[in-house]
């Protein structure tokens, strides 16, 4: 009887664990539906890039408030892990506080020094849910943050708090033992007082409870991640390295695009030759973006990195005067719509066409002609998501797959063609301006 | 005005140091043909050796390729990109960032490699190589706000150049509360230029002016032809066209030469 509770734990913890690397391994398949992109150049400018962006959390800092209590719970998030460990091995080996003996001192100097953290993370949290629920920062409040977004926010921050005052409680309690193989507690000496009266048994029962309640909510809120925004955690990571390195405004070149061009220019070039060996003869592959699957891998990795914040929709010149455009909204509705297409896949063993698709079913073409490229957006995101490419690769899909600009758009566009130039002035007329004045 | 074409030059056996892309707004528009001219008298000023293509140039695809016609953008990449080589030319200036940024960053995969810089850098390299030099002048002391172009800025991380330039003309120089990489955009990339705005509950350059104006400016500085245009219709919208003016970096240069 006395491996119970070792048996139980381990049943548990595996438990946990496959059924997060099942619901990680569906992400990681609905990611790869994209189209390929090769972001595997200069090795040592991503790894700094992850580096500074998402370990240093460089941008976040853009707003000071926000940027210095998220670096507290990211931190903390990253310290305690160090206590799970103890936690988890402890519940496999059926020991209490494994570390204290062989740490001596100084693991009373580390334990204190986590407690200090969970207050920190505590206060942190509950600023966080006083900017969301009573301020209503006005990027949380936004329609596209109305129902399961908003409750997904508020959700983290409470069980964050939770898991904090677990831990606190498990301090609390040992701190009356009477063989305490830890303490005295810098933060939890005063909450012992509360649990004084109680005699012995009752607080390891309590020391128990609050043990098991810390280590299962950590387990559950891991198996929480994957449905939630909060996967950043993760995918901050990969997310970063695998980020653009080229200049901003440096928009690729469509490569199917440049081989037609090259044979219109080409006046040597057979419009009716046989094509050439390496032409598979398959359809060629849709111009732009319609659904996600149109989209290349990145984008969808950056839909299941974002974590809401609404950074990028607060500076958006469209948004900020009123337009329909948000490019959260854009990484929202592209996570969405991937989750829909990885269930039918699910239920179908393939893709089956259910006749929808990114564009009209979840974005409309008011909000993808609103966009003025001015990457603001992603200049904003702490963890370097690139709306613009999204919407970019759907104006490709409007245009050139539907001839579905805009009447204005089309008369610019006609222009170019026509004059060398977006208005209606004739080519001759270029150098006019030298005589002028 | 003294300006030669590529042609010419190539005719005459001579070899241009720096190409100057005019552009289309830059060619066309009456308030952007302004820009063009003080620049061009900067460059005579300097004794720069500079030619244009005049009637050989092309829009650069741009505002197609961000309209997602990725198509036509090609077509007129790869045909100045054939003009471009044909005359040899290396280094390219303009007073246009989506062009500076077009030249610069989409060219060189389509086979257009050149150095390709913007008016401001290129003034900013003449300022400090002393040949040319400001006179204290007409700008001495007068409030001046820098308007980032998204094109130049975040696109392509240049916001000191122009600032340097400014910094010449010993003027007061304030920033907006967004400004450099939080800089707020006029509302014309993106192909918005050529048409109206979708529904809102305000235009883009009115919500930009406000900045500007937010820092009691007597001159708000640009340094792209299609912020200028916004900037000078919001300055007009908000009746203020009186008291503060919008200038192109190029403009305020060559109006404190002595």
């Amino acid at each position: 009887m006395q491996y119970v509770d070792n048996i139980v734990f381990v049943a548990v913890l595996a438990l946990a664990i496959l059924w997060f690397s099942k619901q990680v391994g569906k992400i990681r398949r609905n990611i790869n539906l994209g189209r390929d992109i090769d972001r595997t150049d200069n090795k040592s400018a991503r790894w700094q890039t992850m580096l500074r962006v998402a370990f240093g959390q460089s941008k976040m800092q853009a707003r000071p408030i926000p940027g210095i209590l998220h670096f507290i719970v990211y931190a903390g998030f990253i310290l305690i892990n160090i206590e799970v460990l103890e936690i988890v091995l402890d519940g496999v080996l059926g020991t209490h506080r494994l570390f204290a003996e062989p740490l001596g001192g100084l693991y009373d100097v580390v334990i204190n020094f986590f407690e200090i953290l969970a207050v920190l993370v505590i206060t942190a949290c509950v600023v966080f849910l006083i900017r969301r629920n009573v301020i209503k920062v006005p990027r949380f409040t936004k329609p596209e943050m109305k129902g399961w977004a908003t409750r997904d926010g508020n959700n983290i921050l409470y069980i964050e708090i939770i898991l904090m005052l677990a831990l606190l409680t498990m301090n609390a309690t040992e701190a009356n033992f009477e063989h305490a193989v830890a303490g005295p507690f810098l933060i939890s000496q005063y909450l012992a007082p509360i649990f004084s009266g109680m005699s012995q048994d009752t607080l390891h029962i309590v020391e128990r409870f609050a043990w098991w309640f810390h280590i299962i909510g950590i387990l559950a809120f891991l198996n929480y991640l994957p449905i939630s925004k909060h996967f950043h955690i993760i995918l901050a990571f990969p997310n970063t390295w695998y980020s653009n390195l080229k200049a901003k405004g440096s928009f690729p070149n469509m490569e199917a695009v440049t081989k037609e061009v090259k044979m219109m220019l080409d006046p040597t070039a057979d419009p009716f030759a046989a094509p050439s060996a390496d032409d598979s003869g398959a359809a060629p592959e849709r111009f732009g973006a319609k659904d996600v699957t149109d989209l290349n891998w990145v984008n969808l990795m950056n839909a299941y990195s974002c974590t809401e914040c609404g950074r990028c929709t607060s500076e958006c010149p469209a948004n900020m005067t009123g337009k329909k455009l948000s490019p959260r909204k854009v990484m929202m509705d592209t996570r969405d719509r991937l989750e829909e297409v990885g269930k039918n896949i699910d239920l179908n063993g393939e893709f089956k066409d259910d006749g929808k698709s990114l564009l009209d079913d979840y974005i409309s073409r008011e909000e993808l002609w609103a966009c003025t490229s001015c990457n603001a957006c992603v200049q904003a995101c702490p963890v370097n998501i690139d709306p613009l490419s999204i919407i970019v690769q759907m104006r490709n899909f409007l245009v050139m797959e539907e001839s579905a600009a805009p009447q204005e758009l089309n008369l610019m566009m006609t222009n170019v063609e026509n004059n060398g130039a977006p208005w209606q002035f004739a080519q001759a007329d270029r150098l006019n301006w030298k005589d002028e004045a | 005005m003294k300006v030669p074409t590529m042609a010419e030059m190539m005719a005459a056996g001579q070899k241009p140091e720096v190409l100057f892309w005019v552009g289309c707004a830059g060619s066309f528009d009456d308030r952007a043909k302004k820009i063009t001219r003080a620049f061009v008298q900067l460059l005579n000023k300097a004794g720069v050796s500079f030619a244009v293509l005049g009637t050989e140039e092309s829009c650069t695809g741009d505002p197609a390729k961000r309209a997602g016609n990725e198509f036509l953008f090609q077509m007129q990449a790869m045909m100045n990109i054939e003009v471009l080589n044909g005359y040899e030319v290396q280094s390219i200036v303009t007073t246009c960032p989506h062009c500076f940024n077009t030249l610069k960053n989409e060219y060189p995969e389509l086979g257009g490699k050149y150095e390709v810089m913007h008016h401001t850098q290129f003034l900013k390299k003449l300022l400090n190589d002393g040949r040319l030099k400001v006179e204290g002048g007409s700008y001495k002391g007068k409030r001046i706000t820098f308007h980032d172009p998204c094109y130049l800025g975040r696109a392509n991380d240049e916001y000191e150049a122009p600032r340097e330039v400014l910094s010449k003309l010993e003027a007061d120089l304030s920033e907006m509360k967004s400004c450099k990489q939080r800089g707020l955009c006029c509302g014309a990339g993106g192909a918005q230029m050529f048409k109206e705005a979708e529904k809102g509950d305000k235009e883009v350059n009115i919500e930009r002016t406000e900045q500007a104006l937010e820092t009691q400016p007597d001159v708000i500085a640009t340094g792209c032809p299609f912020c200028n245009t916004m900037m000078t219709d919001g300055v007009k919208i908000k009746e203020q066209s009186t008291k503060v003016k919008v200038y192109d970096v190029a403009e305020l240069l060559a109006d404190a030469q002595a």
